[in-house]
């Protein structure tokens, strides 16, 4: 049983702890300043420094499907059901740069924050969930960009764009999960950040973004949905573009039951790691 | 239970080396693990244990620390470097978790460990004052209603709206500590904020410490000053190599101080070679601190030169291992570093066997004062350090009141980390101007 932090009136045992802990409630409603003060630190950073700052967030998607609109143009049709392609690949980019962003500032936010952890008392969770949540600033300029595009080609927007709202936090639930044990791995392991890049480029491949989930096989769907990226993306497109591929109830269980294990293992094993990042970062 | 502001019941705390220093490649952890059934395969082949403990040297920062301090009461914490007073503010902050053993606070804590956690560059004083004291766990209603003030205290008012990577480093460590300053916890922990800014700031600083204790609230304070300490703490705790040795009033806690640990340390022995600082390659052997006439000294003339001399072994072939001293004054300020530059040695490798190697300080350069000494031994490519002995030796400079050292004739406080005497020359220009009358 978790036993930290035991309060008899006003005082307050400090002691080793043990054994399993998920969240404690109570404490990060006290903290709760500092997650909105991180957050609006990293958007005041992000968008001060450079005017590049957000022209990077739009040109990063827009170079990427441009790119592939061009080697697809040459190399043979994707089945996008109709849709053109660069508005096709741009709609599940959008989740998809935010999901990506936010896994690797998520996973890096404790080792490039090294003087916070070693210097004042937080609870550590927050500095992931602050680098992932602040990332969600970026959806809505590429969601603008989208919106003009879809204008372009003569596609407005039906009622299932209200649905984006959950997917996008679906995305980000996701990220934490991951940057979770990423950021707590990064900990022990310094060479965990070598590997980032490397595993948002494979998890891109993996995703349907550049193409739709329809050329991945009947039979293997249910495994793929257990990457639920596959879910947020096709259905994001869905709610954009509409079409043909409404996500389906299954694949959406298996997504959203992947998500609940990936944060919960995330929460114990970071939580575990916690009680010793001062004397390890 | 009763009547204490913080109660410390046998705390431990281990470190593991190498961890802290030197991180793990995950790469290593996986290939180790890889490898494990073809070591255990071998190990059963040769007829060795399976189970082979993994030497680890383990550390101990803290060792059966217990206190208690009383509501309202201002404590000071000295030790060398290393004896374990940052440690043990980091437990009472629970920045880190205790090895064994508890501590009970009573009332809210705050810590001040570092001024400055966590500014970003990029962002103006306004928005770095709010983003600190969030991180220092005060709410933004609070920051709000002491925001005039803490720019006041700083006086940096014109520039609140600059951003902060273009301070003065005065202006920066101002803001920084007027933000801590505002901190209201009931037991309030400082580690060595004050070893900033210029003097009249610290002047402020120290007076804002002082109204902190007098307004009853319960202070932990960490120091190298011992004049900070005695001036602002009755009461003072003397931790050395994890363990409490003296707590009591400050003014004979910290004579003892410095009667034990620095007056008498000028040589320092280590007759086992498995437990001397060092690795396989190198250990140390001894340091000492040696005056004109070649006796080990721990007070030395500010006028005459100062030898510090260590011997070590060197137990593999094929390192370039170079000795270096740190010297640090009473305030923990770093001096200077010196490396053994001797061209006879230099990028060449030293054959297995015993070495000494002496640098000496020339008179007429050090300050007055205690000056602690540590002791390394390091290789260059790739950048390792070998051996290293905090506070390996110290010794004391006494300067002259004959009038020929820099402070010539006068008998006030020199400032300055160092004391040279410099060649002056002054000579009349205009035999041609108009006296007076």
């Amino acid at each position: 049983m978790a036993k930290e932090h035991i309060s008899h009136g006003d005082v307050h045992e400090i002691a080793p702890t043990q054994g399993l802990r998920l969240v404690d409630p109570t404490e990060l409603w006290r903290w709760r300043e500092l997650f909105v003060a991180l957050i609006a630190r990293d958007i005041a950073v992000r968008y001060k420094q450079t005017a590049i700052g957000i022209a990077w967030v739009v040109l990063q998607p827009l170079a990427m499907v441009a790119v592939f609109t061009f080697l697809l143009g040459k190399l043979g049709n994707v089945p996008t059901g109709g849709l053109p392609y660069p508005l096709f690949a741009f709609a599940a980019m959008v989740p998809w740069q935010v999901f990506s962003r936010a896994l690797v500032e998520g996973s890096m936010s404790l080792a490039s924050h090294r003087a916070l952890v070693t210097k004042v008392y937080f609870p550590r969770i927050l500095m992931p969930a602050a680098a992932v949540f602040g990332g969600a600033v970026d959806f809505a300029i590429t969601l603008v960009i989208l919106l003009g595009m879809m204008m372009w080609f003569g596609f407005a927007p039906g009622w299932p764009i209200l649905l984006m709202p959950v997917l996008l936090l679906l995305a980000l639930l996701t990220s934490l999960g991951v940057a979770l044990w990423l950021s707590a791995l990064n900990v022990l392991y310094r060479d965990v950040q070598f590997v980032l890049p490397f595993l948002a480029q494979i998890w891109l491949f993996l995703t349907p973004v550049l193409y739709p989930a329809s050329v991945i096989p009947e039979k293997w769907r249910l495994l793929y949905a257990m990457n639920p990226m596959v879910t947020v993306t096709e259905s994001f497109r869905w709610a954009a573009l509409g079409g043909a591929a409404a996500p389906e109830p299954l694949m959406l269980a298996v997504s959203t039951v992947t998500v609940v294990v990936v944060l919960l293992t995330g929460i114990a094993y970071f939580r575990h790691v916690e009680r010793q990042m001062a004397d390890r970062i | 239970m009763s009547g204490f502001a913080i109660r410390a019941e046998g705390l431990c705390k281990k470190f593991r080396l190498g961890e802290k220093e030197r991180y793990l490649a995950l790469r290593d952890t996986l290939t180790r693990a890889a490898g494990a059934p073809f070591r255990a395969l071998s190990r059963l082949a040769s007829g060795q244990p399976l189970i082979h403990r993994i030497e680890r040297e383990e550390f101990w920062a803290l060792t059966d620390v217990s206190f208690e301090i009383a509501p309202g009461q201002v404590v000071g914490l000295i030790g060398r470097n290393g004896a374990g007073k940052s440690t043990l503010l980091k437990i009472l902050s629970r920045i880190m978790e205790p090895t064994t053993g508890r501590a009970l606070l009573r009332g809210r804590a705050g810590s001040l460990l570092e001024v400055g956690t966590g500014f970003h560059p990029e962002l103006t004083g306004r928005e770095n004052v709010y983003l600190n004291g969030a991180i220092l766990g005060m709410k933004r209603r609070e920051v709000r209603r002491k925001f005039d003030e803490i720019v006041a205290f700083a006086e940096v008012e014109q520039f609140i709206d600059t951003p902060v990577k273009q301070y003065s480093t005065g202006m920066y460590m101002r803001l920084a500590f007027s933000v801590a300053a505002q901190l209201e916890p009931e037991i309030l922990l400082v580690d060595e904020v004050l070893a900033v800014g210029d003097s009249s700031f610290q002047k402020k600083c120290i007076g804002r410490m002082d109204e902190v204790g007098r307004e009853g609230r319960t202070v932990v304070f960490v120091s190298h000053s011992m004049t900070a300490i005695t001036r602002l703490c009755p009461r003072a705790i003397l931790l050395d190599r994890g363990r409490v040795i003296a707590d009591g009033p400050a003014a004979e806690v910290t004579a003892a101080y410095l009667r034990s640990d620095l007056g008498t340390m000028a040589h320092r022995t280590w007759p086992d070679p498995a437990t001397a600082p060092g690795d396989r390659a190198v250990r140390l052997r001894s340091v000492s601190v040696i005056a004109e006439d070649g006796i080990p000294s721990a007070t030395v003339d500010i006028r005459r030169p100062v030898t510090l001399e260590m011997s070590y072994d060197v137990l593999l072939r094929g390192y370039i291992p170079a000795p270096n001293f740190r010297l640090y004054n009473e305030e923990g300020v770093c001096v200077f570093i010196t490396f053994d530059t001797d061209p006879e040695w230099r990028r060449r490798t030293k054959p297995v066997g015993r070495y000494v190697s002496r640098v000496t300080i020339p008179g007429n350069f050090l300050s007055e004062g205690t000056l602690i000494v540590d002791a390394a031994i390091s290789t260059m490519d790739p950048a390792t350090v070998h051996a290293l002995e905090r506070d390996a030796v110290a010794f004391q400079v006494i300067d002259s009141t004959d009038g020929d050292s820099t402070r010539g004739d006068y008998g006030g406080t020199v400032p300055g980390i160092v004391r040279p005497l410099l060649p002056w020359q002054t000579v009349e220009i205009d035999e041609s101007f108009p006296t007076a009358g």
